[in-house]
């Protein structure tokens, strides 16, 4: 174990812990959404659709993918950084990523409430 | 100024001669299916707007799955989602510094894979 004191903007501490806040708020909602797919078993387009136009399902589902865009943003900045040497070309991709995932947000905003 | 002497240390970075160990497997394949997942994020956040939108896209939807090349992306993608699931877990605990001895992160590398492939098999039997 090495006691060190952490210094400077904790960025990297802040998003060390977001991944894995991140990942605790997808795994129960994958827990969560299996237990009421399983029980309410939607075959057909109305109660399929049903199932996610309850406001609680709606919200939670949302919550999910702002937590799941975070979270990509994270390891997909990660795998950039280790793969991608020229800083123009990794600058680059890390504002695709961010364009892409904030896209990817406010579609998933879109789906959901046009329920 | 003194000579820097810089110690030659062996050093192999040769893909194809690289045998990783099982902890390793987990972790090369958790950013593998990380990737992937993100690669195909429009083509998911297509299906599920089209499962949601009309009874007709909704038909769409469903047409999707009886088709051989979207059955094996998705496949690969059930595989992603439940790998990227359970190494997560594995490394949420090692976090937590629970198995973090090489004996017990060896063991836990291989319940990720006894765990994850058979489930991967269950939801491919039940969704494609």
């Amino acid at each position: 174990m090495i006691n060190r004191n952490v210094v400077g903007a904790h960025y990297g501490l802040k998003d060390w812990i977001a991944q894995r806040a991140t990942a605790i708020i997808m795994a129960l909602y994958t827990v969560i959404m299996g237990a009421v797919l399983l029980i309410v078993q939607p075959s057909t387009f109305e109660a399929w659709r049903g199932v996610f136009a309850n406001g609680f399902i709606k919200f939670v589902t949302f919550i999910f993918f702002v937590s799941l865009f975070y979270h990509v943003w994270i390891g997909v900045r990660d795998i950039w950084m280790d793969y991608v040497k020229p800083t123009g070309l990794r600058l680059t991709l890390h504002v695709l990523t961010i364009a892409a995932l904030v896209g990817y947000t406010a579609w998933a905003a879109a789906i959901l409430w046009r329920l | 100024m003194a000579e820097m002497t810089i110690k030659k240390r062996p050093k192999n970075l040769d893909l194809t001669t690289i045998r990783l160990p099982l902890p390793g497997k987990v972790s090369i394949l958790h950013r593998v299916s990380g990737a992937g997942l993100f690669l195909c994020f429009p083509l998911l956040l297509w299906l599920f707007s089209a499962s949601l939108n009309s009874a007709e896209t909704f038909a769409v939807f469903k047409g999707v799955f009886s088709t051989l090349p979207a059955k094996v992306i998705l496949a690969g993608l059930i595989w992603a989602y439940i790998h990227h699931f359970c190494a997560g877990i594995r490394f949420l605990l090692l976090d937590l510094h629970v198995g973090i001895e090489k004996e017990a992160a060896r063991k836990s590398a291989a319940v990720v894979f006894a765990v994850s492939i058979p489930l991967t098999l269950i939801f491919w039997g039940v969704l494609l």
